[in-house]
Formats: structure tokens, C-alpha cells, sequence
């Protein structure tokens, strides 16, 4: 039972991740080329299982996918009808005029309001239907590589003990080879971090920038649903130095999709965005919409925020990054989903004339179909506002978003860079202040262990640890000394729990003498990935858990 | 010997059901659906009869919507050789199940029918028995431990039942009905290359008037609600604080 040796399936094209760039992706190497034998592997124990998302999508590469979309029944049912965007203080919300006017790139007409999880549900049933070979609950946890060209992944073994060893249900990972491997992975995908690295896709552009997104699902009386209203705030809670805002969207039946999203290059170490989206909620511009509802879900996914400048080489032998693996995603607008799938397509567009081109190493079109495109417009259009906000702060940010959009319509001869990683920007305990977060009322505001709860989150109990501190002693010496251990506040699943310090936990054993100590609570990690963006010495290293770990996202969500 | 196993298709274990505003049942839209795990134990078990020489062909049969096909296909990668799907949107009850798997036992002919003890959506843990009844075969419920001794057109299955207070361990005639609880045994992992192996196994699909089952319901669902919230404990200051809350709060001293 327990050999050590894996079975080999070739096709022509394996694809890492089933979210909305790996989905489209098969879809269209299927369409313009049938014959092709296509495999697609995701993590999440289903399709959607691991998707999370706003979402308010344009239509724009679904258009051109699937143009009978809405005979084939995607469930796209609510129109964005009511697009407010609101500036918030403690006490007061200034709702942005003439908004299509100030701010076009944040104008939501023609969209619609969305499960993106579900709307990868139904894009998977058309994949399959076109005879794509969709295996979820199985992660790609290896790169395989020959003559300096990925020539596939092999999937994590299954049944192997915490130490390590074999268990008595062991299963071997399996090797999926291919002419080409597409990396669907989505932001900071644990094996397209390993390709960059490798073949240095990453030489010569910005270092990329994130944001996290903490959400919550709620089902609110049919009197107060307002089905097609997309409202966003920014300002309050965060101060100017930080970035981020809330959404907050009505859509399906009686469904509110409610969230906020903080740029990880937050100065602040004491900052939780997850208690930013609580407190936010006792607000008067959210709480009327929320009070008398109940939450029925709960998750959290980070986002690529870098934009144009950001994005990687796109091709290398054997394969290419699309989706926000590679970092499409309009910033200012919070919108990758088209951008992933347009990316997507034109990744199986190049792959399929690579395929019919004697397969040469790099399907290298790509790159230049990708700068044809409207995707390259629309994200050179909107690459200087994100780091305006990160340069001049949110009031002087927005100014300059506006006039940008409004004046030079995104052709500034100018491009503002990003200058540091997001894990280099922290300030110390000392430097910061710290924030007194109201306390859960259970009703409209919770901790997160209740929240986590409400994400179905499971991983194999018996299994290695998926997260690892690459140097465990640097964490009492960093993280804790002069940090005062960030990873326990960023973490929206409670991941990260110091015990023995200042009578917060208990230390057992030898440790009660040591002082403070991490414990880290891999089983209940929700897979937003801040971890491996944040820690201030990069020293946290997520990897894929045995497949079909993680959140199991609901329908709606 | 030919061995049935009727596996179902319900809410992942993992998913907390959420009751639908109106009381109607639970809501199950998009969320992820998976093998009941008792069935799971029984299919382990099935093919571990045959792995053993006791089983020559296991057929699996699941009786639901089109998406049940993904349950069968998990239960072909575990091992099992040839699945069946009943098509039906209606949600049969256990004693319409019974008669379709009754008119399925006459058709496929099976010396043992392996069962897990009860769903975990509905927790009915009736069907087995019903089955039994309906054939007029021998049945050993919540077994622990199963052997099968099978001879040309007989044989016996003695099987060790969890029964309150402790084990019990009887032998049944073949042809009979087994169902099986927690700890008969871990079920295997479905991996990747048996999943796929799985996609050329047969399957096929039958429809109610295939059987001539009736599937009308008899039972009428008045409401379903969430169990009440639980409160929230207290902590208490001394032992003496504790007996006293006991005995005037609590009242259980
Ligand atoms: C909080 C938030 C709000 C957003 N709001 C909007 C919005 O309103 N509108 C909009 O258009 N966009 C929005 N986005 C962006 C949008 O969700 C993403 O751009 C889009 O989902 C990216 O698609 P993708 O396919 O590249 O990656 P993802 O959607 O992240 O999908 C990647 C998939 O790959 C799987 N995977 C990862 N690694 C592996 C592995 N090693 N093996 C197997 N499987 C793996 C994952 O489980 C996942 O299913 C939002 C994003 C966030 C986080
Ligand atoms: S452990 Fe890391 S990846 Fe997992 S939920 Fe916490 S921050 Fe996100």
C-alpha cells in the first residue's frame, strides 16, 4: 500500500487552480483547439470551495468566452442598478458626487453583482462539457522540471502522518505532466512564487503589493435588501497612511456581501484589518443594512494591488502565470475577475498555436497578445492611482485619482512605482498606536472564532504542518520583541495565538519558563495567503496542504 | 458473490446546514455535497471483501439528481467495479428507497447488501431495515466487524453489532442486509489515479418508471428549525460559588 511511487498522466496543458483565469483559460484552449487533452487541478475540496471574492464583475470576457452566457444560465442575476462611494469620518459619511464623472474607473454600469465561487461552479460545468478533466481536492504541490523546462506538477501525497511518515492511508501524489503548465493559482500562488523565482520572471519590475480582504455573507430582511446596490467607503476606520475601504453589495435573495479590504503596506503593527471590518460595521453608513440580518459566512483572500507595474515576464519554459497569479487586476477598482479571465484566454489562445507549432519551449505570443489587448489599456490607464494613495495618502491619494482620471484620463507621462514590499513596511510596537478595538456585541459585530466557524475551514488533522517558520528562533527575537507578534492580528482565521505572554494563553511544560512562545493553529487557515506576504522577515512559508483542505465557501459566497 | 452498496449523496460533513429563512428545510444551494460518511465505511468494507476473496463485483447505486454521479464516481475510485444512478429530483423517503433498491436487489441479483447505518442529513437509520423487511432477509445492523463466509448458493456473515453496554455478535444467513457504523473500519482515500481510472468504469442511469417504484411521499414536513442558540458559559469565582449557581440556577443539585 504504502510505495512510494507515483503514477504519470501526460496531456497536452495542465492547469494549476480552478478560479476564474484557470477556468476560462481550458474553456478557450478547448474551443480553438478540441483535440487538446486538458487537465485542470484545484486545491479546494470543489470548484468555488476556495474562491472569495467581492464581486462586482464586468461582463467584458465572459462576453467573448461565452457570448450565449445568459441562455446557458450563468448566474449572473443582478444588475449593479445604485453605485454610491462614500467618505467616511467617525461619525459621518460624505457620499462623492457626480461619481461617474470624478471617479469613471470606479463606475459600475453594465456590471453585475455576483457569487464569483458560484459563477466558477458554472464555468466548470461548461469546461467539463467541452471535456476538460476537472480534479478538485487534489493541490499541486511540486513543480517538475527536465532541461530546464517545467514539464508539469506533481500533486502532495496524501495520508502522511505530522511527522512525516507515511500513514495507513497513504497515498502517493501523482505526476501530472504536460507541454504546457498554466499557473491559475491566484494571489501569491504558493508554486508561482517557486517559477518566478526560478527562471526570474521577476527582474526589472515593481515588487508586488497587496491588500487583504475580510468578508462576511449575510441574508437580511427582504425590507431592507436593495437589490443592485454597490456601495464602497474609504477614510474611516483607517488612518491616511493606510489604504483600503469597504464594500458592501445587495444582490440574489435577500444576500448582502459586506467587506474590507486593507493594503498590506500598512505602517501600523497593532492594526487587524479583521477588526477594522468588525468596527466598521457600528457605523451609520453600514450598520442599517446589516442590523436584524444574520451572517451565514464568513472568509478572507488577498489581493494583488501592484497593477502594471508589477506584472511579471508573463512566459517561461514550459508554461505561463495568468490570473492574479501574474497580478491582473484593475486596482482602483477591486476588479481581477475579468482580468483573469481575459488573461486566461489569451494564455490558451498562445498555447494552442504554440501546441500546433512544433511546442516550442515558451508559448511566447502570450506576451505580446496581452499588450494588444484591452486588458493592457485598461490596466495602464489606472497604474498610477494605487501608488498615489501609498505616496500622498488617502485625501491627496483620491485628489490625485481624480484629476488623473478626469484630466489626463490615465495617459500621465508619468508612472508611480512601487517602492517596498509589503512585509518591509511595519513600524515597531514602539513606533505605533496601538488600537482599541470595541469588543464583539455577537449580533452585528463577532470574534473570529465564531467567523471561521461560518468558513467550513477543515484541514486532515494527521498531517505535516502547512505553514513553517523557516527560522523558528527568529520570531521570538523579531516578531515578538519588536513587533509584538503582527501574524496574531493580520491572521482573519486566528491562525497565530502567542501563548505564555503576560498571562494571554498558558505555557506548558518547559515553555513556562520561556516566556512568550507562537502557536501556530494550521487546521484552521482559511488560505488568504497575508502570512506569507506580511511576516517582516519573509520567514513564514505557506505551503499547499493536502488537497481539499481549507474553507469550504458556500453557495453566495 | 455480488455485493450492492447504496451510497448517498448529502451536505459535506464539514458544512454547517443553515435552515432556510422560511422553515422549509436546509438550504443547499451551491454548497459542496459528498458521500455520507457511513456509506463511505461501507464501501471500504465492500471492497475490502473483495480484496479478501470473499466479494467478486461490487455495484454501487445512488438514487438522486444528475450531480449524484460525482458520488458514484467517488465510490468507483475507492473501488467499487460497475455504479447505478436512479434519476429522480424528488428526495424519496427512506421506505420509497427500500422498494427501489428491493426492485434493484431483483435485477442485479446480490447475496449481501451493505448499507451505511444512516444518513447524516436526515439521520432516519431506517432504510437497512426496511430493505430487509422487504425482502424478507436476515439483517445485522451497526456492525463493528464483519466476516462473510460465502458458499455456492449460501453462506453466513457474522457480524459484531454495537449495542448499548457493549458488543454483540451474531450470524446471519446470506443472502442479508448489513449496515455499518463508525468504527468498522477508515475508509481509503480516493486518490488521484484511481479517480481517474474511475471515468472509464461503467455507469448507468436508470428512471423511476424503469424500477416501477412509486416514490409519492408519505410524510409531510411541518418545520425545520435551528436548534436554540447556546448560551454562553460563566466563570466562576470558588467552588462554593459554583454549588450554589448548580442548585439555584442551574437546578440540577
Ligand atoms: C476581497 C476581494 C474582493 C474582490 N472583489 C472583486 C470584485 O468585486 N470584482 C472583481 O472583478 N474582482 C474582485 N476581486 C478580485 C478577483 O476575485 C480576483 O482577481 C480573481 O478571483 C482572480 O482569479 P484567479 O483565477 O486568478 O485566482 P483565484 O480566484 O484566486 O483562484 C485561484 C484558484 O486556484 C486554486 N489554487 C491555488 N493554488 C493551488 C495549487 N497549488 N494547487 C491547486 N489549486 C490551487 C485556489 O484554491 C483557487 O480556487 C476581489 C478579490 C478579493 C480578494
Ligand atoms: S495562516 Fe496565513 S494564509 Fe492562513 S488564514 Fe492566516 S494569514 Fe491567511
Amino acid at each position: 500500500m504504502s510505495e512510494r511511487v507515483r503514477e504519470v498522466m501526460e496531456y497536452d496543458v495542465v492547469v494549476v487552480g480552478g478560479g476564474p483565469a484557470g477556468l476560462s483559460a481550458s474553456i478557450r484552449l478547448k474551443q480553438v483547439s478540441p483535440g487538446a487533452s486538458v487537465c485542470l487541478v484545484e486545491k479546494g475540496s470543489e470548484i468555488g470551495a476556495h474562491i472569495l471574492s467581492g464581486a462586482v464583475i464586468e461582463p467584458r470576457a465572459l462576453d467573448e468566452l461565452i457570448p450565449d452566457w445568459r441562455e446557458r444560465g450563468a448566474p449572473l442575476d443582478t444588475a449593479a442598478t445604485d453605485d454610491r462611494m462614500i467618505y467616511l469620518t467617525a461619525k459621518r459619511a460624505v457620499r462623492v458626487p457626480l461619481l461617474d464623472t470624478v471617479m469613471p474607473h470606479m463606475g459600475n454600469h453594465g456590471n453585475f453583482i455576483v457569487s464569483l465561487g458560484d459563477v466558477c461552479r458554472w464555468l466548470a460545468g461548461q469546461a467539463e462539457a467541452l471535456g476538460v478533466e476537472i480534479y478538485p481536492g487534489f493541490g499541486a504541490a511540486e513543480l517538475l522540471e527536465e532541461d530546464g523546462r517545467i514539464v508539469g506538477v506533481a500533486t502532495g501525497d496524501m495520508g502522511v502522518t505530522r511527522s512525516g511518515e507515511p500513514g495507513p492511508g497513504y497515498a502517493p501524489g501523482m505526476e501530472l505532466r504536460a507541454a504546457y503548465t498554466l499557473f491559475a493559482e491566484g494571489c501569491r500562488g504558493s508554486l508561482s512564487k517557486r517559477v518566478m523565482a526560478r527562471f526570474g520572471l521577476r527582474a526589472g519590475v515593481d515588487p508586488q503589493t497587496y491588500g487583504l480582504g475580510v468578508k462576511e455573507l449575510w441574508e437580511v430582511p427582504a425590507a431592507q435588501h436593495r437589490p443592485g446596490l454597490v456601495q464602497h467607503t474609504f477614510g474611516w476606520p483607517l488612518d491616511h497612511r493606510t489604504y483600503g475601504g469597504s464594500w458592501m453589495y445587495h444582490f440574489g435573495e435577500n444576500l448582502v456581501s459586506y467587506g474590507f479590504v486593507v493594503g498590506l503596506d500598512y505602517p501600523n503593527t497593532w492594526l487587524s484589518p479583521f477588526d477594522e471590518m468588525q468596527r466598521l460595521k457600528l457605523h451609520p453608513a453600514i450598520r442599517p443594512h446589516l442590523e436584524g440580518g444574520r451572517r451565514i459566512s464568513y472568509g478572507a483572500r488577498a489581493l494583488s494591488e501592484g497593477g502594471l507595474q508589477s506584472i511579471p515576464r508573463l512566459t517561461f519554459p514550459g508554461g505561463a502565470l495568468i490570473g492574479d497569479a501574474a497580478g491582473f487586476l484593475n486596482v482602483p477598482k477591486i476588479k481581477g475577475t475579468h482580468a483573469a479571465m481575459k488573461s486566461g484566454m489569451l494564455a490558451a489562445e498562445a498555447v494552442a498555436e504554440a501546441l500546433a507549432d512544433g511546442r516550442p519551449a515558451e508559448p511566447a505570443s502570450f506576451t505580446a497578445r496581452v499588450r494588444a489587448s484591452w486588458l493592457w489599456q485598461e490596466l495602464r490607464g489606472v497604474r498610477n492611482i494605487r501608488p498615489a494613495f501609498a505616496k500622498y495618502g488617502t485625501i491627496v491619494g483620491a485628489a490625485y485619482s481624480g484629476l488623473d482620471a478626469m484630466l489626463l484620463r490615465g495617459r500621465a507621462p508619468w508612472t508611480l512605482r512601487h517602492r517596498h514590499p509589503d512585509h518591509a513596511v511595519l513600524d515597531s510596537a514602539a513606533a505605533s498606536t496601538p488600537i482599541d478595538y470595541p469588543k464583539p456585541d455577537g449580533r452585528l459585530t463577532f470574534d473570529k472564532s465564531s467567523s471561521v466557524f461560518l468558513s467550513n475551514t477543515n484541514h486532515a488533522e494527521d498531517q505535516p504542518v502547512h505553514l513553517v517558520l523557516r527560522d523558528p528562533a527568529r520570531w521570538r527575537a523579531v516578531n515578538w520583541d519588536r513587533f509584538r507578534s503582527p501574524e496574531s492580528r493580520y491572521c482573519p482565521a486566528g491562525v497565530y495565538e502567542v501563548v505564555g505572554a503576560d498571562g494571554v494563553g498558558e505555557a506548558v511544560g518547559a515553555d513556562a519558563v520561556s516566556g512568550p512562545r507562537l502557536q501556530i493553529n494550521a487546521q484552521n487557515c482559511v488560505h488568504c495567503k497575508t502570512c506569507d506576504i506580511k511576516d517582516p522577515t519573509e520567514n513564514i512559508d505557506w505551503a499547499a496542504p493536502e488537497g481539499g483542505g481549507g474553507p469550504n465557501y458556500i453557495g453566495g459566497m | 458473490m455480488k455485493l450492492l452498496v447504496p451510497v448517498k449523496r448529502v451536505l459535506d460533513y464539514n458544512v454547517k446546514p443553515r435552515v432556510r429563512a422560511d422553515g422549509t428545510g436546509v438550504d443547499l444551494a451551491g454548497s459542496k455535497m459528498s458521500m455520507n460518511p457511513f456509506d463511505e465505511i461501507a464501501v471500504e468494507e465492500a471492497v475490502r471483501l473483495r480484496e479478501r476473496g470473499v466479494a467478486t463485483e461490487i455495484v454501487v447505486v445512488s438514487i438522486g439528481v444528475q450531480q449524484c454521479q460525482e458520488t458514484l464516481r467517488t465510490a468507483l475510485a475507492m473501488g467499487a467495479d460497475r455504479a447505478i444512478l436512479v434519476l429522480t429530483e424528488a428526495a424519496p423517503e427512506p421506505l420509497a428507497v427500500a422498494k427501489l433498491l428491493r426492485a434493484l436487489v431483483l435485477r442485479e441479483g446480490p447475496r449481501l447488501v451493505v448499507l451505511g447505518k444512516q444518513a447524516i442529513d436526515d439521520d432516519m437509520n431506517a432504510t437497512g431495515q426496511m430493505l430487509a423487511g422487504l425482502l424478507g432477509w436476515a439483517q445485522a445492523t451497526f456492525a463493528s466487524r464483519v466476516e462473510v463466509a460465502a458458499e455456492a448458493d449460501g453462506g453466513t456473515a457474522t457480524v459484531t453489532r454495537e449495542v448499548d453496554g457493549g458488543l454483540e455478535t451474531i450470524a446471519v444467513a446470506l443472502p442479508a442486509i448489513v449496515t455499518v457504523d463508525l468504527r468498522l473500519n477508515e475508509p481509503r482515500y480516493a486518490s488521484l489515479p484511481n479517480i481517474m481510472k474511475a471515468r472509464k468504469k461503467p455507469m448507468e442511469t436508470l428512471s423511476l418508471g424503469d424500477l416501477g417504484v412509486d416514490v409519492t411521499p408519505r410524510l409531510t414536513t411541518l418545520r425545520v428549525s435551528e436548534p436554540p442558540v447556546r448560551k454562553g458559559g460563566v466563570t466562576v469565582g470558588s467552588v462554593a460559588e459554583l454549588v450554589s449557581k448548580l442548585r439555584s440556577e442551574a437546578r440540577v443539585i
